[in-house]
């Protein structure tokens, strides 16, 4: 997104679904809950929508699927899969679409029951051929090895990991909406299943069921909503690779660059940023994002994250529901950082809101670190 | 596959033979992994097929954990060949937990899920 899309579109809707689990609900089912509660949110009707962002687990035609299954005939489709960071990208391509008139109200939704039909990741994608007869666990062998490279190469340990993972609940035990609210301790962490070294696990995001959705408008009508709007003042995309093999540094993502210019569209630095929330899939995808972002330098990310450092009280609030490590990760977690940081701004937060937040950021990860997109939210304020 | 003709076919072919084959950019002279119609580097199309040395070592890898009765914990990692290209495999021979980063590895032909593979063993010496 360029400086002249800043703030042409905003966030008047927000809705979820189907937290936890979504007995009897099929994956669409929990997508059209979660549409009708952004619509209610935004004081709109389905039959206003005319623009549909949307992708699934299950399908090569999800977009289609769910425009027939909601009774709708959108003037404009995206159903870009670049996995779970599919969802920040559409705030990109919806931009677009609003300014230049293509559709007037734009719908992100996505939905997911993958706890309920399966307890394991439901996926449409089969393995790379080049890697597939070596049996990844995907995608978790993928992050594991991204995790002990960061290792080898930085001195990242495994109680820093950990710590990820404990910030990550502490923020979701004050979230009635997170699915894990236990407690849980460094400890706990490291003494966990080991499930791919170094990740135990703790190490690892939930699976759950859950939908979401977001509408969006063109600025000009923003302010004729229920809601506080909340701008898109900037977003960016990135893809490095597909396959985990072909990753050319396991220790720098393409998030660098979908932070640089996601800044640069919106004229911030991440020192300006008071909420952060990113697509933590794993404990290291937070150290990792945080540097690339430009929260610390790279290599300090383990640093960064300990001890407190990004829990509720710490010195940077960082996923601040609870994340796809304690809240809820139905398969693709990519929309809730939206949703979050949408919250966090309009002052509805269901766990803990934080003080006056004018400028938040979202980052969605897609595929094996292989798709990154970064969106930052701004107040009314911030135009 | 006699008549194999495209690069994925080619290298399946030379592999079910017992040759590691990797294609070399003839314009930027790279070599490159996985197989394809194209350079990635420089985008030139004249690609032809070297023996690969063998050597290389463990660029990162893991412990995929598994029950007993399923077969118990197995090796995956990706390595860096000496040609500069990289690919998954796993190293054979030595315990899963033992493989550790910049280890020097040897190629060979095994097996790998009921079809040949590149497959790694520790370097000796
Ligand atoms: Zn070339």
């Amino acid at each position: 997104m360029t400086t002249e899309l800043r703030g042409k579109s905003a966030i008047v809707g927000a809705g979820h679904a189907g937290f936890g689990e979504a007995h009897g609900l099929t994956a669409y089912d929990v997508m059209a809950q979660s549409a009708l509660a952004a619509l209610g949110d935004a004081g709109l009707k389905l039959s206003d929508v005319d623009g549909l962002f949307c992708t699934m687990m299950e399908d090569s035609m999800p977009a289609l699927m769910a425009a027939e299954y909601l009774g709708i005939q959108p003037r404009f489709i995206d159903g870009t899969m670049s996995g779970g960071s599919s969802f920040v990208n559409y705030l990109t391509s919806a931009t677009m679409a609003l300014d230049a008139g293509l559709c007037d109200v734009a719908l992100i939704v996505y939905g997911s029951n993958q706890r309920t039909a399966s307890g394991r990741l439901v996926t449409a994608s089969r393995p790379p051929a080049y890697e597939a007869p070596y049996n990844p666990r995907y995608p978790i062998s993928a992050y594991a090895m991204a995790a002990a490279r960061h290792m080898h190469e930085y001195g990242t340990t495994r109680e820093q990991l950990a710590d990820v993972a404990v910030a990550a609940r502490a923020w979701a035990q004050r979230n009635p909406e997170a699915f894990e609210r236990g407690p849980l301790t460094r400890e706990d962490v490291l003494g966990a299943r080991m499930v791919g070294d170094p990740l135990t696990v703790r190490d690892c995001c939930l699976v759950t069921d859950g939908g979401g959705a977001i509408v969006m408008v063109r600025a000009d009508r923003a302010r004729d909503f229920p809601k506080a709007p909340v701008y898109v003042l900037g977003s960016a995309a990135a893809s490095s690779h597909r396959q985990i093999s072909q990753m050319k540094d396991f220790t720098v993502t393409a998030a660098r660059d979908s932070g640089a210019r996601a800044f640069a569209a919106a004229g911030v630095t991440p020192a300006d940023i008071q909420a952060v929330e990113l697509y933590d899939a794993f404990t290291i995808n937070t150290i990792l994002f945080l540097e690339d972002l430009g929260f610390c330098a790279k290599g300090e990310g383990g640093a960064f994250v300990e001890g407190g450092r990004i829990a509720p009280g710490g010195v940077l609030p960082v996923n601040t529901n609870g994340g796809g490590l304690s809240c809820v990760h139905p398969g693709m977690y990519g929309i809730f950082t939206v949703i979050e940081a949408a919250r966090q701004i309009r002052g509805d937060a269901p766990g803990i809101q934080l003080k006056d937040i004018d400028l938040a950021l979202a980052h969605g990860n897609g595929g094996v670190l292989s798709s990154q997109v970064t969106a930052i939210l701004g107040s009314q304020n911030t135009l | 596959m006699q008549d194999a003709k495209g690069p994925d076919q080619l290298f399946q072919r030379a592999l079910a033979e017992g040759e590691i084959l990797l294609p070399k950019c003839d314009d930027c002279r790279a070599y490159h992994f996985f197989p394809r119609v194209l350079c990635p580097h420089c985008h030139g199309t004249a690609i032809s097929w070297k023996q690969a040395g063998g050597k290389g070592r463990v660029h990162t890898t893991t412990v995929v954990r598994r029950k007993p009765e399923r077969g118990g914990d197995y090796n995956v990692c990706v390595v860096e060949l000496d040609e500069g290209v990289r690919m998954m495999s796993r190293v054979e021979g030595i315990a899963p937990g033992e493989v550790v980063i910049d280890m020097p590895v040897t190629a060979f032909v095994g097996e790998a899920e009921g079809v040949p593979a590149v497959l790694f063993k520790p370097s000796e010496g």
